[in-house]
């Protein structure tokens, strides 16, 4: 008996929608046959069979996103592919009724159907982008055919019809190449004033978005939306994770003082910002704890690879948390360098897609505003957040003496279903290690599984 | 200011010139007695007699070829040609001679000759007396090239071409004759680098020249009453083209039409369009638009050539295909 899971259709894609299945338990199947539709972020794909058998029970339900290699159906052995066997197992609650009984010849579907009307790719993902219910619309193209103009004059349903930034998947706007018809002269303009253009409705002609499209600032509309997002983010952070908290004084003289020197060195565009110290540190400490470096979905999933999340606040207001992959890999400077263009794309609202989904940690930190700590809230999946406060002056006791040392209170928020305390606070204990030996974070750190990463 | 007709202020600056400047004759086929077939050198002959306004035989080739020599042992020849289409007889004399002489002689031989000639459709002359050919001598180094579009440019780009030590193609368009307009009296030369703008406007850049400029700013003034303000830019001069006043136009509108009278295909509409999209990328707001003549064999019926030609309802179109709604 195999199993036919979610293929991975490109290298970016770690998830799929299931949009339809095209055949039934009992349907026997060939190798190479067409068995189902899945919705990547870039198109509609029709995905085959890699071994002959009879299909048996359905595992995933139409319409449900599962990452890259969850198993979607059971096909059971027989290479008698003719004949029908009986299900061993009562087939699950019928998935949807997706084919009528007879079925759509197998390997011949070319479009995926909504309420029984074809709907080519592009009409859905138009849909989809600018919120447009097709059940509602009446087509006007050959026997009622929606087609592209009947979706680009519709209303919208959703509210403001922007998506939300912040949730696990990238925002739907997007086009794959992540462009959006637009002119050059539009493009420009919401380059300068750091709107994003997907937020824009164009006017122009096949919906091009014209200069006078674009907003004078971020629209307010995708602040709402961002704010949104947030909500539910950090409402389901709270209902669902455990949180236990740890803090720890973290004494930054040596550290300090060892970039101070090394930035005098260095050309300007090579300088390094303290922070970006603590994110390595904080990376490298991660490394070796993946108890809390990784996700919980369905479990405990640790990661051995650190991508590092960063919150970033954006300047209309609203927070997002991107990420740096492989971030304990790097040498400062590539961090530094790391940092500043997600940072600068994260303001102008163009992120990627692994870079939304990929964090398995993440960083905040207010010291910018003189705060003396913060106790994150996890960023769902993720199973720990680390935050920074002020650097800042304090009188600590040094070899038995008194002594005026920069500090930073580091602090954890760590998810008790994947860690314990003792565990939370050894990492916190190895960031605070790793910032008393500045010259060796510089160093690319040693992959615990003893090599590089590929 | 006087009001006065293309016609008659060409004929001044005719006039003016023979008469300021022993060097400048007129010669042509009928430019003589007959008064030229457009009517521009009327009167010219008696006042200044059969040794500087002089008829010639129907031989293209030989009078451009004579007017060049003529320029070369340093007198100021004006020669006509009756339109664009029969300058084709003379095209080997113009590129190969005259546009190439400065450069072949080492800088040591210029040509200092003005040739006119009547271009464009209009007045039912059927396909071999219509056609809009300048933007193809456009295309070559070593000649300049003008299209007087108003009474004024008629009247003072004359002196500024004779002045001009090489080789100038005016292009007259025959619709133009007939057209009124007021005169500035003692303008003075106009400078033939630069183009006009003939019409302030802030949404959309309507480029033109020559016998079109009429229609453009027909069709800026039906826009202005449906609230689009439309800059009208004539170009004046094709080569030498005036990049610095058509790109800051576009780069202050950020929409660009290009009216052309000549075929789509290889046109100078074509040359402007790239151009912009060269130098002002980032300023376009949406993709350059053309209008130019249909690609037919000027037709002789008088509602297929109307059909044919660049109209004021066709440069409505190309504005609203902008996506530019008042």
């Amino acid at each position: 008996m195999g199993e036919f899971c979610m293929p991975s259709l490109g290298a970016d894609m770690d998830e799929g929608t299931l949009l339809e299945w095209l055949v039934a338990p009992g349907d026997p199947v060939r190798r190479g046959d067409i068995v189902a539709v899945i919705d990547t972020e870039k198109s509609d794909i029709e995905v085959e069979v890699f071994e002959d058998g009879v299909i048996g029970e359905l595992l995933v339900e139409v319409g449900t996103t599962v990452p890259v290699g969850t198993p979607l159906a059971r096909i059971e052995g027989a290479t008698d592919a003719g004949r029908r066997s009986a299900p061993t197992s009562p087939p699950v609650p019928a998935p949807q009724p997706v084919a009528p009984a007879e079925g759509p010849p197998r390997g011949v579907a070319t479009t995926a159907r909504t309420a029984g009307r074809v709907l080519s790719p592009i009409v859905r993902h138009l849909a989809d982008e600018r919120h447009v219910d097709l059940h509602h619309l009446a087509g006007t193209g050959p026997g009622g055919v929606i087609t592209r103009r009947d979706v680009e004059g519709a209303p919208r349903s959703g509210p403001g019809g922007v998506a939300a930034p912040l949730e696990h998947r990238p925002t739907r706007a997007t086009p794959a190449d992540g462009r959006t018809r637009s002119s050059p002269y539009a493009r420009r303009l919401a380059a300068e004033r750091e709107v994003s253009l997907t937020a824009v409705v164009g006017s122009g002609p096949g919906g091009a978005v014209l200069a006078a499209d674009v907003p004078a600032a971020a629209p307010v509309d995708r602040d709402a939306g961002m704010r949104d997002a947030i909500a539910r983010a950090m409402a389901r952070s709270k209902r669902d994770i455990p949180h236990y908290y740890l803090q720890t004084t973290v004494d930054l003289g040596v550290a300090l003082d060892w970039l101070r020197t090394r930035n005098e060195a260095c050309p300007v565009v090579e300088r390094v910002l303290p922070a970006v110290l603590l994110l390595k540190a904080t990376a490298s400490a991660a490394a070796e704890h993946p108890a809390l470096n990784g996700w919980w979905e369905d479990g405990h999933r640790p990661s051995s690879d650190v991508h590092l999340g960063v919150a970033i606040a954006l300047r209309g207001g609203g927070l997002v948390a991107p990420g740096i992959d492989g971030a304990d890999q790097m040498s400062l400077t590539e961090l530094m360098t790391a940092l500043r263009d997600l940072t600068g794309r994260a303001r102008a609202g163009r992120v990627r897609q692994r870079e939304w989904t990929g964090p398995t940690i993440t960083v905040t930190n207010l010291g910018d505003l003189g705060v003396d700590a913060v106790w994150g809230v996890i960023r769902p999946p993720q199973l720990a957040m680390v935050g920074f406060g002020a650097v800042h002056d304090e009188v600590l006791a040094v070899d038995g003496a008194p002594a005026v040392r920069p500090v930073v209170v580091a602090s954890l928020a760590a998810d008790h279903r994947t860690s314990d305390g003792i565990e939370g606070a050894a990492l916190l204990s190895r960031i605070a290690a790793l910032l008393q030996d500045p010259d060796a974070l510089d160093r690319p750190h040693p992959h615990p599984t003893g090599g590089a990463t590929p | 200011m006087s009001t006065t007709t293309y016609r008659e202020a060409m004929r001044d600056a005719l006039a003016a010139a023979l008469r300021d400047d022993d060097r400048v004759f007129l010669m042509g086929e009928d430019v003589g007695a007959y008064g030229g077939c457009f009517g521009v050198s009327l009167g010219l002959f008696e006042e200044f007699g059969p040794e500087r306004i002089r008829d010639t035989p129907l031989s293209e080739a030989a009078f451009v070829g004579a007017g060049i020599g003529a320029a070369l042992g340093g007198m100021r020849p004006i020669v006509e040609i009756m339109t664009v289409n029969f300058s084709l007889l003379a095209l080997d004399q113009i590129m190969n001679n005259a546009a190439t002489l400065l450069h072949m002689s080492g800088g040591q031989c210029n040509v200092p000759i003005v040739i006119r000639m009547t271009t464009g459709a209009g007045r039912q002359l059927a396909a071999q007396h219509s056609h809009s050919l300048e933007g193809w001598y456009a295309h070559i180094p070593g000649l300049r090239i003008v299209t007087p579009a108003t009474v004024d440019d008629a009247r003072w780009m004359l002196q500024t071409a004779l002045d001009d030590p090489d080789p100038v193609l005016l292009f007259e368009h025959g619709a133009l004759y007939g057209a009124e307009g007021e005169l500035t009296d003692d303008l003075g030369p106009v400078d033939l680098d630069r183009a006009a703008v003939r019409r302030s406007g802030t949404d959309v850049s309507l480029i033109t020249y020559g016998g079109t400029l009429p229609t453009v700013l027909a069709a800026a003034e039906e826009l202005a009453g449906r609230g689009i303000d439309a800059e009208v830019v004539d170009l004046r001069t094709l080569r030498p083209l005036d990049d610095e006043a058509i790109l800051g136009s576009v780069a202050r509108t950020h929409r660009a039409v290009v009216v052309d009278e000549g075929w789509r295909s290889g046109s100078i509409s074509a040359e402007i369009s790239a151009r912009i999209t060269e130098g002002v990328f980032y300023e376009l707001d949406a993709p350059v638009g053309r209008v130019c003549s249909a690609e037919v064999p000027m037709p002789y019926a008088r509602h297929l050539e109307i059909a044919a030609l660049p109209s004021v309802d066709g440069i409505l179109q190309a504005v609203e295909e902008l996506g530019l709604r008042g």
